[in-house]
């Protein structure tokens, strides 16, 4: 018997043979496999979020109240439009990669090269795009009350639309300070307080009655946020426990905690996977420029990495459609 | 350079898949800000039009994706199928199930809720 030694091996084969199980390098079918794997663990988080949002379909946030933010465009009411603009950033820098690979079929090392590139600064400017996305969910629009039983209740003028807490709220002479390491314990850490402490809040309310409250459930005739009249508004307000400002994974003026919870996961766990794209797109980049595929005869890797890169965008696609649209 | 003449450039494809990407794109967004009554508060199959909508559109997405940009078009079809055939199964099966069971929580849940005080 003899050992098959492989006559023609050029790097993409499996060991020990020409023949390739399904036609492909051991590398890409071995990428599409992982990619497999890690679809239906964003399956698996879409799907759980899915349950959420369907167990407390009558109180939901809506993300158009929630992501209206637009660079250079303070107060302005501009939802959608940002998490658009990060869409396209993203299917751009897929239509880049994918353009590097077609150049790397015509061993076009110049042109790899400059679509690389452009690939990496497109999903650079998408990080920086969901972490300012981020920042703007922190640190919240209007501030709102959280109830004993943690439901939340915004403020609405006469016409129906949310107002800020700083629009009415007088404050009174504060009898809570915040707490730092030289006013006491100094190994005792508080996080930071809200702009204003229920007790104003109550008060200013009182005293506006051009204002009234919002709750987070949603009339299933207009799919609008319930509003209540100032008169009623007094029996939430009695179960009021604390002021909330922006949204963390213990509180959320939006509405639900869990919204909070599914948004940094999903995002966060989706931005980790930009964030490792962009470097391994930087690692291949520098082979490109230093000549490693060039000398190896083909592109592929360059091919690999775009599997992943386009798997990131296909993702963000599901993602954009789950938590902004649907 | 045989290598470059077995492979056409496939540029004007790509630009096209972009083309349709985007046109998609701005449709969901111009859908999702103008939110027309009779597709937002009417009701289809247990949920908006509008919302049947945006998930033909999603996946009409991921389509060109898979296809054009990565390329499954070239592939083998037993890579094709082992990939996409897995995948759509169990994900049909993962989403069908949880969403059952979340519209049952509701239903058990929704009235218990309290929302007067």
């Amino acid at each position: 018997m003899e050992v098959t030694i492989p006559t023609e091996n050029n790097g993409t084969s499996w060991k020990g043979g020409n023949e390739k199980p399904l036609g492909a390098s051991y590398g890409k079918m071995m990428m599409w496999f992982f990619i497999l794997s890690d679809a239906l663990t964003f399956s698996g988080f879409l799907g759980a979020y899915g349950l959420m949002r369907f167990k407390f379909h009558e109180s939901w946030p809506i993300a158009d109240e929630v992501f209206t933010h637009f660079p250079f465009l303070h107060g302005l009411h501009a939802p959608m439009y940002y998490v658009a603009l990060m869409t396209f950033i993203l299917i751009f820098s897929s239509v880049t990669m994918v353009l590097a690979v077609d150049a790397g079929h015509q061993m076009n090392k110049k042109k790899v090269t400059f679509y690389m590139l452009l690939t990496i600064i497109g999903g650079a400017i998408f990080l920086g795009s969901q972490a300012w996305e981020w920042k703007n969910f922190i640190a919240g629009t209007y501030g709102a009350v959280k109830l004993n039983d943690g439901k939340i209740i915004q403020f609405v003028d006469a016409t129906g639309e949310q107002i800020t807490l700083e629009s009415f709220v007088k404050p009174l002479t504060s009898e809570r300070t915040q707490h730092t390491a030289n006013k006491g314990l100094w190994f005792v850490k508080e996080a930071e307080l809200p702009p204003f402490t229920l007790n104003e809040v109550v008060e200013s309310f009182k005293a506006n009655p051009g204002i009234s409250i919002r709750t987070e459930f949603i009339n299933p005739e207009t799919k609008a946020k319930t509003i209540i009249p100032h008169n009623d508004a007094m029996g939430f307000l009695n179960e009021a426990k604390s002021v909330v400002k922006g949204a963390n994974l213990r509180e959320n003026e939006y509405g639900k905690t869990l919204f909070a919870n599914f948004f940094f996961f999903i995002t966060g766990f989706h931005g980790f996977h930009v964030l490792s794209g962009v470097i391994i797109n930087i690692i291949i980049f520098f082979n490109v420029i230093i000549g490693t595929y060039e000398r190896r005869g083909h592109y592929e890797m360059v091919e690999k990495v775009g599997l992943y890169w386009h798997f990131v965008d296909l993702v963000w696609v599901f993602v954009f459609t789950f938590f902004y649209l649907v | 350079m045989t290598h470059a003449q077995e492979h056409n450039s496939h540029t004007k494809l790509i630009w096209k898949v972009f083309a349709i990407l985007s046109v998609i794109t701005i449709v969901e967004v111009a859908l999702g800000i103008i939110k027309p009554d009779a597709l937002y508060l009417t009701k289809i199959l247990g949920t908006s039009p509008l919302n049947i909508i945006f998930l033909i559109l999603t996946v009409v997405k991921a389509y060109y994706i898979t296809w054009f940009f990565m390329h499954m078009a070239d592939e083998k079809k037993s890579l094709r199928r082992a990939v996409v055939w897995t995948s759509v199964f169990l994900i049909i099966f993962l989403a069908t199930l949880l969403l059952i069971e979340g519209s049952y929580l509701n239903d058990i849940l929704g009235p218990l809720t309290k929302w007067n005080y």
